[in-house]
């Protein structure tokens, strides 16, 4: 499905390079549910921005079903990233001034769907996080659970092959973090592969896998057998 | 091929998803905000159009004010180094019988004194009352019907063709209108309607009944002295009906230069200079016309920049704090030119409805409300000139500055780099 092979990120940081990531390389399978965990610090973030091509990598590549996607044009990049991966970042990242259902349904639109078709699509997916009845609230109108599980419908809503979560549970109490988890693992029980970056173990355990990273490196890669 | 069609298809969904993340963000964004960008936009585009309006207008009304008072759309007037229109009697049979001609007023011109209060004068060493003028001898019906000037009149009455032993003076002959101390200008003064004046043309010597005394604003009118015709010739002895001015007033809608024309091609330019009214306006206010134009579109362009800068500023403001959110669309896929074009459409929403409101005010209310009340100046009654396609034109020019002034700022936020903008790094 998609596969990191020696991913190299460094940041300028005065005269030096700061390396943040040192050569990262492994493969996630379609269905599966990956935890990328690790303390503060340590690349999971800037791992799963090359993986998502928010950003690109110094060296190493990228493969999405096979074919390298590393160093492709920015435009193309925008369009993978439209048709392909869908996004649930830390901060919810919902546009204020368009209601839950339009935050989910500009995506679909910038696919070409039709009005009708999109607006349906949109429904269809709040409907399937519990938000049918929050379709016209403004995120402002919205606790922050509601606000996340918006941004998972908006994730969700064109069918992408896989489903970045940067940190999704990090603004949310336990309660609320609870029922955006069930709501991944609800997705990944239908199929959708989802790739997520926490800090919280308790969280990493639910997924089928889990990869820790220890400045910049993976540290271990563990499947776990009862999710499995 | 296939990848110029799938491009040109994103193109147009760009457009459409353009077209609704603006119309989303101005629809719930501060009712306060877009009022004050409009209202700014507004007095932007009425700073284009009325201060240059204003300029034009006070030389406008001027010129109109020539044309309609004093010159008609056409004047004809005596050759160099000659005294009169030769053959005048034929000349304005000719003029007359143009099929464009509404009617017109022949006046004789010659130069003399006035002098007032004469009688109360003890010695002959005392200082007299008296003044230059120049006299012209009009016949008071084709007069009004062509120039209108009894509407002019400040004080007393107008001319009627029983007249004979009447006068109506211009104001600039009057000290009391012309309230200027210099060696160089004898104006006279204290007097008032229904005083007797003395006059002396030629050597010849008649007194006159002020009937009345008007003021226009145009200088050739001002400054003369109107009394009947037949009574004026019988002064300077002009036996002949020649005349030194014929002002033609022409029917709506017709062409003075058509009409110039039609006269030199009857052989009128044998005898008189014909113009019209533009050419004979007097030099200074052609030149003063000129400058106020250049001015007025000096300050126009001024305001063009303003209008841009103001523009700038508030979609560089508006896509730096949304800076976040730029990243988050293009993050999730939104091609830049939908984010770029919401905020042109943006641009051209504020600026059209400043547009609006501003032609608005302009066609609904200054345009008329100056007309009716003229901005009043010494040499002037200033008009606003605001003609409909150079006002469209200016709107279009600032649409224009608008949409490049919009598009710049969004493209420089949009520009940056995708992580940076969603993590909000610099």
């Amino acid at each position: 499905m998609i596969e990191a092979k020696n991913l190299i990120k460094s940041f300028p940081s005065g005269d030096t390079e700061l390396v943040v990531l040192k050569g990262i390389s492994f493969k996630v399978e379609t269905g599966q549910f990956v935890a990328i965990t690790g303390r503060s610090g340590s690349g999971k973030s800037t791992l799963m921005y090359q993986l998502g091509l928010l950003d690109h990598p110094t060296s190493g590549n990228i493969l999405l079903d096979g074919v390298d996607v590393t160093n492709r044009p920015v435009d193309e990049h925008t369009r993978i990233r439209l048709e392909q991966l869908g996004y649930v970042f830390q901060d919810y990242a919902l546009i204020p001034e368009l209601t839950a259902l339009e935050n989910v349904l500009v995506p679909l639109m910038m696919q070409g769907f039709p009005m009708e078709d999109a607006v349906e699509k949109a429904k269809k997916s709040l409907n399937r996080i519990g938000l049918a009845d929050r379709l016209d609230n403004l995120p402002s109108q919205l606790s922050g659970g509601q606000q996340q599980r918006v941004s998972i419908a908006r994730a969700i809503a064109h069918n992408p092959k896989i489903i970045f979560a940067d940190e999704p549970t990090a603004n949310l109490d336990i309660e609320t973090s609870r029922i955006v988890l069930d709501t991944f693992l609800e997705l990944n029980r239908e199929g959708q592969t989802i790739v997520m970056v926490t800090h919280e173990q308790e969280y990493a355990d639910l997924a089928h896998r889990n990869i820790t990273l220890s400045d910049g490196q993976i540290v271990s890669d563990i499947i776990n057998r009862k999710r499995v | 091929m296939e990848r110029l069609r799938r491009r040109s298809k994103t193109f147009i969904t760009s457009l459409s998803v353009g077209w609704f993340l603006s119309y989303r963000q101005v629809k719930r964004s501060s009712i306060a905000t877009t009022v004050l960008i409009i209202f700014v936009m507004m007095l932007t585009f009425l700073n284009l159009v009325v201060v240059r309006g204003v300029l034009v207008g006070l030389i406008q009304g001027s010129t109109n004010v020539y044309s309609k008072s004093y010159s008609g759309e056409v004047l004809m007037s005596t050759l160099p180094k000659k005294d009169f229109i030769e053959n005048s009697p034929s000349v304005e049979e000719i003029a007359k019988n143009l099929p464009w001609t509404e009617s017109i007023s022949a006046r004789y011109l010659q130069s003399g004194t006035i002098e007032a209060g004469y009688k109360d004068r003890v010695k002959l060493s005392d200082k007299a009352n008296i003044g230059g003028a120049s006299f012209a001898g009009i016949n008071p019906t084709n007069e009004d019907a062509t120039t209108h000037i009894s509407s002019k009149i400040i004080e007393g009455s107008f001319l009627t063709p029983s007249d004979t032993n009447s006068i109506v003076l211009g104001a600039d002959l009057l000290k009391k209108y012309v309230p200027v101390e210099s060696p160089g200008i004898a104006l006279i003064e204290n007097v008032n309607v229904g005083d007797r004046v003395r006059i002396t043309v030629n050597g010849n010597v008649q007194e006159f009944t002020v009937k009345g005394i008007l003021q226009s604003k145009v200088g050739e009118i001002d400054t003369r002295a109107f009394m009947l015709d037949t009574t004026l010739r019988g002064l300077i002895g002009r036996s002949d009906y020649n005349v030194d001015e014929i002002a033609l007033r022409l029917k709506p809608g017709s062409d003075p230069v058509v009409v110039k024309n039609a006269l030199l091609g009857s052989g009128v330019g044998r005898t008189a200079k014909v113009q019209t009214a533009d050419e004979a306006l007097p030099k200074f206010l052609i030149d003063i016309k000129n400058t106020f134009g250049i001015l007025g579109n000096v300050i126009g362009s001024i305001g063009l920049v303003v209008a841009s800068i103001t523009i700038f500023i508030v979609i560089f403001v508006n896509a730096i704090t949304r800076r976040k959110y730029i990243g988050i669309l293009k993050g999730i896929g939104i091609d830049s030119v939908a984010v770029e074009f919401a905020y042109v459409l943006q641009s051209v929403f504020y600026a059209g409805f400043g547009i609006l409101l501003g032609l608005a005010i302009l066609y609904g209310f200054l345009v008329p409300f100056v007309a009716v009340h003229p901005i009043k100046f010494p040499f002037s009654d200033g008009i606003l000139v605001a003609e409909l396609p150079g006002t469209m034109l200016r709107a279009l020019s600032l649409m224009i500055a608008t949409l490049i002034a919009g598009y710049i700022p969004a493209r420089i936020v949009v520009k940056q780099n995708t992580l940076d903008a969603i993590l909000g790094r610099n």
